[in-house]
């Protein structure tokens, strides 16, 4: 039977198991958007601006083990998805990204909405299509789902010109889809592997450091397995939390610019570093020059080569899926009789714990003021540490990392890559779609949740009872923060004079607000918010203004030249 | 230090940009870019001449890798290869200068394909260094116009670059 590119769009979507597309409608979807009507299979959740479908997608993606799938119009409709897309791409989320372009026949004419999408998307999806023939719409969304989610996720994209999704094709959905120009390597090295575990065996300062590709690999098991079979201490970069238990004694928290004064000593003091899905970032080693001063040797497990040797160099290399090789590890170490020394490991450990005696998280509980860093600890406390909290991009940001004990994966969303404030509020929608019973908040500042704000009115729309954790310290406070430390006290353009009323704003968008000023009331506001079961709160909290993050190293300076809060 | 990279990719619209979208979004040197369809229609090859440290080159290699539409990328500076360009060099010819012009291109294995009185359209190939010695053996003065491909490259023996 023929039908239309749009009846066969949605058949591929419906095959795929979509069970949302978060979109917004425009001229050269239209054909598309009818059938979504008629069917009732894959549900459409209307956002209020692009960027917030490709954040709630995003997010949709990360909190579980299914695919987020976006749908926006040509022209305005991509140009407003592309932040929302780079987020995802970024952090290697994966993602299938639906684009309606003007007809073939118009293509390169200027014409009305008209935007070279594949062209503009290139440098941050995975992949990208353009279809100008209806015949090879559904093997090109195969494909699209295909390359989303093997190998390195990410975004891919698929434009679909208004004639093609009007023409009329056979349709039949492929089972698989192979592409000669694809194949990544996904089984590790057997030789590399024995070379590893050897070498960890043999370390007298060993360290774990995981990253997203942990999270991302569904590896959080695996990892723990491995990590408590050796007793070694593990990091998480802030893409990987939640990839070991946080409240585990042999986490260390997380390593890099505000990363824990004990991991950062331990990352550059250790004899055998083992990297796992984590791509030596430079917001986690620091001054590359510094790193390598340290003599010791890294073991990377990546499942992308460029990642390995891209920024440090690597000396035991193993390209594969971090979980099968993680296993394939665990194996080798069961079925041979050695273990570390233990001796020489108590003492490794000895000496972390005298870095941890540091205490680098400590703050001033005594504040007369509320002090962001208690409110995310009574938010792990009252949602039993069973949360899944997204974030926006700031201090804010870094508090939520540091001291909400994530144990289990995919329940820490953030945007580390881009760093794209705007992200929270969306995201924690495809999350709370994602995961219907959960409890789901977004840890956000001022600053940010006005970046995205227009989608309080999805919630309402869709009744997501979202608890949004404002730390309103009327400040971009990341950017204060670097203006107090590194430009003399001179905070330009970090503050907004004219703040809205966040209570009203919440109510006028149909939800519940409420304002918290003082720290006596921080515990009973989260209670009474968690407990509101059927209703989005906004919590307010007006905090300590000049609070920043701590530790930090600077940009550019050493994994271990830390500036603690101590030394202020 | 100079490198030869042999690209098999899909040949498919977009290819091209994306590869040479790569080398401009992350910095890496093109020195020359060919392509042409091969044996097979549906497959292009592309010599890609880059210069960089083994590190950067190895990066360039891995993310030429990682791209969806490339087939298979190999360093033909890695081993024993043929290195060839093709190079159109317009002179101007005319009274004492057109023998002597003539006489160079033998040297250099030069053809003339095209004549007129006053100048010579000459096409030599060889390393991009013999084309470079060409032009620097006749008087600036004396080029009208010059036209180059870019290196091609193949490796030499039974090394061969196919899926
Ligand atoms: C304000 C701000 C401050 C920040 N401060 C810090 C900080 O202090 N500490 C910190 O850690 N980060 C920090 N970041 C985040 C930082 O910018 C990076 O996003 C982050 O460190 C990267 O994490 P990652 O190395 O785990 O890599 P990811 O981006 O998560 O990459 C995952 C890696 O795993 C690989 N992978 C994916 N899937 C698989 C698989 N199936 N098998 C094997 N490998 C796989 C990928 O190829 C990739 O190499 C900050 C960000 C912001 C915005
Ligand atoms: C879209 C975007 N623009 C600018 C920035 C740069 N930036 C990083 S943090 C920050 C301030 C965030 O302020 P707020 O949301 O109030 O968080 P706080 O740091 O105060 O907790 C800015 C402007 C960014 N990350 N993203
Ligand atoms: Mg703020």
């Amino acid at each position: 039977m023929q039908l239309t590119g749009a009846e066969i769009l949605i058949r591929c979507l419906q095959e795929e198991g979509v069970e949302y597309v978060f979109g917004y409608p425009g001229g050269a979807v239209l054909n598309i958007y009818d059938e979504l009507f008629k069917q009732n299979k894959v549900k459409h959740v209307l956002v209020r601006h692009e960027q917030g479908a490709l954040h709630a997608a995003d997010g949709y993606s990360r909190s579980s083990q299914k695919i987020g799938v976006a749908l926006v119009t040509s022209g305005p409709g991509v140009t407003n998805a592309v932040t929302g897309i780079a987020t995802a791409y970024m952090d290697s989320i994966p993602m299938v990204v639906i684009t309606g372009q003007v007809p073939t026949n118009a293509i390169g004419q200027d014409a009305f909405q008209e935007c070279d999408t594949v062209g503009i998307t290139r440098p941050c999806v995975k992949h990208n299509f353009l279809v100008k023939d209806v015949r090879d719409l559904a093997v090109t969304v195969k494909k699209a789902f295909y390359l989303a989610t093997t190998g390195r996720p990410g975004p891919v994209l698929v434009d679909i010109p208004k004639d093609v999704s009007q023409a009329l094709a056979e349709y039949a959905y492929p089972k698989t889809v192979t592409l000669r120009s694809y194949n990544p390597v996904t089984k590790g090295h057997a030789g590399q592997i024995k070379k590893a575990v050897q070498l960890l065996l043999e370390a007298k300062r060993p360290m774990v450091y995981t990253g997203g590709g942990i999270v991302l690999n569904d590896a959080a098991e695996s990892l723990t397995r491995f990590v408590r079979l050796l007793g070694f201490p593990c990091t998480n970069t802030l893409m990987g939390l939640g990839g070991f238990p946080a409240t585990d004694p042999q986490f260390t928290g997380m390593p890099g610019m505000h990363g824990t004064y004990e991991s950062n000593m331990a990352m550059q003091n250790c004899d055998v570093l083992l990297a796992v899905g984590a791509r030596f970032d430079d917001r986690v080693i620091g001054n590359p020059e510094h790193f390598y001063r340290q003599d010791r040797k890294i073991i990377h497990i990546d499942i992308d080569p460029s990642s390995i040797s891209k920024r440090v160099k690597v000396d035991v290399p193993i390209v594969g899926y971090v979980r099968d090789v993680l296993d394939e590890m665990v194996k080798i170490v069961e079925s041979s009789p050695l273990r570390p020394d233990a001796a020489t490991l108590k003492a490794w450990w000895g000496q972390i714990k005298e870095w941890q005696r540091k205490d680098c998280l400590r703050y001033d509980r005594d504040s007369a003021l509320i002090k962001p860093q208690f409110v995310v600890e009574k938010l792990y406390e009252i949602t039993g540490g069973d949360a899944f909290i997204t974030s926006d991009v700031g201090q804010h940001q870094m508090w939520a990392a540091q001291y909400y004990k994530f144990d289990k994966p995919r329940r820490w969303i953030n945007s580390g890559g881009l760093g794209t404030m705007g992200f929270g509020l969306p995201a924690a929608m495809g999350v709370q779609l994602a995961n219907p019973q959960a409890t789901v908040a977004c840890v956000t500042g001022e600053a940010s949740i006005q970046m995205c704000i227009q989608e309080l009115s999805t919630c309402k729309q869709y009744h997501l009872p979202l608890k949004l954790v404002n730390l309103n310290n009327r400040y971009m406070g990341m950017v204060r923060q670097w203006q107090e430390f590194f430009y003399g006290n001179r905070y330009a353009e970090s503050y907004m004079d004219a703040l809205p009323d966040f209570v009203k704003l919440a109510e006028a968008y149909g939800h519940v607000g409420v304002k918290i000023e003082k720290p006596g009331d921080v515990e009973g506001a989260l209670r009474e918010a968690f407990a509101q079961k059927e209703r989005l709160v906004f919590l307010d909290f007006i905090t300590d203004q000049t609070e920043n993050v701590f530790p930090m190293v600077p940009g550019g300076k050493g994994l271990t030249e830390m500036i603690l809060a101590e030394e202020l | 230090m100079r490198h030869i990279l042999s690209i098999l990719v899909e040949n498919e619209a977009g290819a091209l940009s994306r590869i040479s979208g790569l080398f401009s979004a992350r910095g890496y040197n093109i020195e020359s870019l060919t392509v042409a369809p091969t044996e097979d229609p549906t497959m292009s090859r592309m010599t890609i001449v880059t210069s960089g440290s083994d590190d950067v080159v190895e990066q360039i290699t891995k993310q030429l890798n990682k791209l969806v539409e490339v087939v298979k990328v190999v360093d033909l500076t890695d081993g024993n290869h043929i290195e060839r360009e093709l190079m159109l060099v317009k002179v101007r010819a005319a009274g004492k200068d057109r023998d002597e012009m003539k006489r160079l291109a033998d040297i250099f294995r030069g053809r003339i394909l095209d004549v007129t009185d006053k100048s010579y359209t000459i096409e030599l190939t060889g390393t991009g260094s013999k084309l470079d010695a060409f032009l620097q053996a006749i008087e600036p003065g004396v080029i009208l116009e010059t036209v180059r491909t870019g290196a091609s490259g193949i490796g030499r023996g039974e090394r061969i670059l196919r899926i």
